[in-house]
């Protein structure tokens, strides 16, 4: 079933055209992966869906809606969760009370103005950072985290808003290898579980083939190949887009590289 | 009628020219150091002004010694070499340390170089106006279409693409300028440029600064010098600038021609005020193009905004609570009327700081003119007293709406924006309110105010009107603190911290902030209210840039990062001004070197600076 349609998107940046054509689908439950040289054109693609961006030309459907001109705000109705290439939390506040925010704003309470903000919706605040294992630091400021914990509280804040589809921009960078697996195969589970859409990217090509159920390959801009991760190691032309670094596609053996 | 004779229009478009291309020399040199510096010099408007009184001051010495027109174009760029060595100064000895501050510091700390000079001009100078001489050769008026025009004015017309095609030739054709091009661009260019990086900046100081001085300088013949040029300049320095595009060269002298055409032309719709036309002309161009002609997004500073980050509740904050009020309730039993009148404008501007960390210390919203809202709560108190008669009971009130629909109003206009841009426009619109007040004598007094706004007999007498006073403030402060604890108040800093997550998790940041807005608006018309009644009169001077930085400084001085901070903040600055400037004349350059030293040396503000040594101890 067909939970997010994206078809024909483009955009260009003065000369640099950083999406061109890009079409796929994802469907409930399933975890595609977009890969592709620094560059290449992920992030853009991703604020496209996310709504941080406006594409040029094409379509952008979340379960058969036209969402393409929706807002950012309008998306996280629609039940859209995005994490960032750069981590975005609020730094002056709490790991819990950035779930709290995000909570507070699912129930359309953002403008309260009598009940502390802190009392709103802790206990399930702070379930949803023990789910990605960050229960301890609920009273932790966010700026006093790890950037690997930072990541993963933005996690759980985009869960709080209980989505359909989860956009993850990098979503491992910064953890340590072994956090990394257990991170996405969380990510996979709750997806499993929830029928939640996960569209990621990642560097680390374990995660990549360890965990997308299929894989899209961008080159400036555009999809040079799609299909299960076995078929795109196989490519040619991928290969060839990671020139010099061939290696990069082969999956790693016993211990990885620090 | 007049306008339509050609002979007129021709003088008023000439005349346009001329004051566009003064205009553009001054702007130009501010919108370089901003590009490379991304510091909005507040000094720009002094380094003019000393620009004006060295020339009014050396080019006649040098005429005495052998008359002629070179002699006085040499005084004219001695005077402009002079003052670019002054922005050498100010680069090396405070610029260069708040690089990386936040921009409202920055803009607080240059700000205190307005003061400092402001004193020093007069210690210098003298507190007379000088009026330079004319230039030679160009004292006989030509006759344009029938009509006289000074011919001074025609070089002047000259004087600005000359100007603009130097800095071109400079900017591309040097190695300098292609650094300071470079630097406008990609602000992470400058960090790997290592030792050449001071170079760079003290360089673009000292041409900024150049050009401010000769803008200042060529002015002599037409105008003397004098002690209100600084802010007059910077106000329209900025508009220049903020039109044009922050940074940008060319848009600075397209900015300058349809704001000198709009200056010449203006005065036939609005005869008294073509501030207000130059101002609305701002307000317009920003709404559209939220930077200006030429500027782009990235340019403006993304320095972090700093504010209140969460902290656990204060254990025993129901008994300091109550001690606090306890004492303000007790305290007219042991003072006299001087510190009970005091005490009374303490809480008053306590109130009206509180008001603005809404906007700065909550929602990361740098407003340069919060006096707008405390004026229009003064004034629609007065102007429901004079005009209608009525009670006080009822005119505070009807000031705080005024303020709250004003702050709606301005708030409508500047959500939109971000940064340095948002505190041009907040700018922008305290001064036309200014203006208004100013120049529409009929209405509200013009210079003279509105006297005679007593309050009602049960409130009036030192003792009643402070404890009213104090009532509302605290009551009007545990309100907005509720709010700021309120998902309202988190969802403000929410935006403030990131604005893409906030968007990402559906808050609607523009439309929070536009609330923050007309609350804060209130909060501070309640307080311009009470102040009114307090003084029995209204003047133009709420409305002020002064009134502006006075609050900004209660927030710097308490400590932006916390939340009782500005009512700290309020008493320090008041009380001080109450004790030191009855002593001295040198009061402002007292505050300014205060206020560069805080920026400087505690940036976290009293109350900030406590804490932090008290969480160190425990
Ligand atoms: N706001 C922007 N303005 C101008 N150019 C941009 C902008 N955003 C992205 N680009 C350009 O578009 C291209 C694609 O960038 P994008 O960030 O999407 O790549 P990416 O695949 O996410 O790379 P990375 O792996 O480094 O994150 C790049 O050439 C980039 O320079
Ligand atoms: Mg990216």
């Amino acid at each position: 079933m067909t939970l997010l349609a994206v078809n024909g998107l483009h955009k260009s940046f003065g000369g640099v055209v950083a999406a061109r054509d890009v079409s796929f689908t994802v469907a409930r439950g399933e975890m595609l992966a977009i890969i592709g040289p620094n560059g290449a054109g992920k992030s853009t693609v991703f604020n496209m869906v996310g709504g941080q961006l406006r594409p040029d030309r094409g379509q952008v459907l979340l379960d058969g809606q036209d969402i393409t001109h929706a807002s950012p705000q309008k998306r996280f109705r629609r039940g859209v969760g995005r994490t960032f290439q750069v981590a975005q939390t609020f730094l002056s506040m709490s790991a819990a009370e950035n779930v709290q925010m995000a909570l507070i704003s699912c129930n359309r309470q953002s403008n309260g103005f009598w009940a502390p903000a802190r009392e709103r919706h802790r206990d399930k605040a702070v379930g949803l950072l023990s789910r990605v294992g960050m229960a301890e630091a609920a009273d932790t400021p966010c700026s006093a985290l790890a950037y690997g914990d930072v990541k993963r509280v933005e996690l759980a804040i985009a869960l709080a808003g209980q989505p359909k589809l989860l956009l993850m921009d990098e979503p491992t960078a910064g953890m340590a290898p072994r956090e990394r697996a257990a991170l996405m195969d969380l990510t996979g589970s709750i997806a499993e579980a929830q029928g939640i859409g996960v569209l990621f990217t990642e560097h680390d090509m374990d995660v990549v083939f360890g965990h997308a159920a299929r894989v899209l390959v961008l080159l400036r801009g555009q999809i040079i190949a799609a299909g299960a991760p076995d078929e795109v190691r196989q490519d040619e032309q991928v290969k060839r887009a990671y020139l010099g670094d061939a290696r990069a596609l082969e999956p790693l053996r016993g211990g990885s590289p620090a | 009628m007049l306008a339509l004779d050609p002979a007129f229009l021709a003088v008023q478009a000439l005349s346009g020219l001329s004051s566009a291309s003064s205009l553009f020399i001054t702007a130009c040199g501010l919108t370089i150091v901003f590009g490379v510096t991304r510091i909005v010099n507040f000094a720009h408007g002094s380094l003019y002004m000393i620009g004006a009184y060295t020339a009014a001051t050396l080019v006649p010495r040098l005429l005495e010694l052998s008359f002629g027109p070179v002699t006085f174009w040499a005084g004219i760029l001695a005077s402009a070499i002079i003052v670019g060595l002054i922005g050498v100064i100010i680069e090396v000895l405070l610029l260069r340390r708040i690089y990386g501050a936040p921009e409202l510091f920055q803009l607080l700390a240059t700000f205190g170089i307005v003061l400092v000079v402001q004193d020093l001009v007069v210690q210098v100078f003298g507190p007379q106006d000088i009026l330079g001489p004319r230039a030679p050769g160009l004292r006989a008026p030509v006759e344009i279409l029938g009509r006289r025009f000074p011919s001074y004015e025609l070089v002047l017309i000259a004087a600005g693409p000359i100007v603009l095609g130097l800095v071109w030739l400079l900017l591309r054709k040097t190695r300098f300028g292609v650094l300071v091009r470079a630097a406008t661009q990609d602000r992470d260019m400058v960090a790997s440029l290592g030792v050449n990086q001071a170079l760079l900046f003290t360089g673009t100081l000292f041409l900024g600064a150049f050009l401010a001085g000769l803008g200042g300088a060529l002015q002599i013949p037409r105008v003397s010098a004098n002690t209100g040029m600084d802010l007059s300049i910077i106000a329209e320095a900025f508009v220049v600038t903020v039109v044009g595009g922050m940074g940008s060269v060319p848009g600075a002298f397209l900015a300058a021609l349809i704001i000198g055409q709009l200056q010449a032309f203006g005065i036939l719709i609005f005869p008294k005020s073509t501030l207000v036309v130059v101002f609305l002309l701002m307000a317009v161009v920003l709404a559209i193009r939220p930077h200006g002609f030429f500027g782009r997004a990235e340019i403006v500073g993304g320095t972090h905004a700093v504010g209140i980050a969460s902290r656990s509740p204060l254990p025993g904050r129901h008994f300091i609570l109550l001690v606090v009020i306890a004492v303000l309730a007790a305290f007219p039993l042991v003072a006299d009327a001087y510190l009970l009148k005091v005490a009374t404008e303490i809480l008053i501007f306590a109130l009206f700081a509180f008001s603005l960390q809404l906007l700065i210390g909550v929602g990361g919203v740098v407003s340069f003119g919060h006096a707008a809202f405390f004026g229009l709560g003064a004034y629609g108190a007065a102007l429901a007293v004079k005009w209608y008669g009525v009670s006080m009971e009822a005119a505070l009130p009807l000031g705080l709406a005024l303020a709250a629909l004003g702050a709606g109003l301005v708030g409508a206009f500047v959500v939109r924006l971000s940064g340095i841009y948002l505190a041009m426009m907040t700018l922008a619109a305290a001064q036309i309110l200014y203006a208004v007040a100013f120049q529409w004598v009929e209405v509200t007094g013009g210079d003279n105010g509105i006297v005679g706004v007593w309050p009602s007999s049960w409130a009036s007498g030192p003792i009643p009107y402070y404890l009213l006073t104090a009532a509302l403030t605290v009551v009007a402060v545990l309100l907005l603190k509720r709010i700021i604890d309120a998902p309202f108040g988190y969802s403000l800093r929410a935006a403030r911290d990131s604005e893409s997550r906030a968007e990402a998790i559906g808050l609607k940041v523009r439309q929070h902030r536009w609330l923050a807005f007309m609350i804060a608006g209130a909060a501070a018309g309640l307080a311009g209210g009470i102040y009114a009644f307090s003084r029995g009169s209204v003047d133009p001077s709420l409305l002020g840039i002064s009134t502006s930085v006075d609050a900004l400084t209660m927030l710097l001085l308490g400590g932006i990062q916390t939340m009782m901070g500005p009512l700290v903040g309020a008493a320090a600055l008041h009380g001080l001004r109450d004790w030191i400037m009855p002593l001295t004349p040198l009061w402002r350059l007292l505050l300014g070197l205060s206020i560069i030293a805080m920026v400087l040396i505690f940036p976290r503000g009293l109350v900030g600076t406590v804490r932090d040594w008290w969480g160190a101890r425990t």
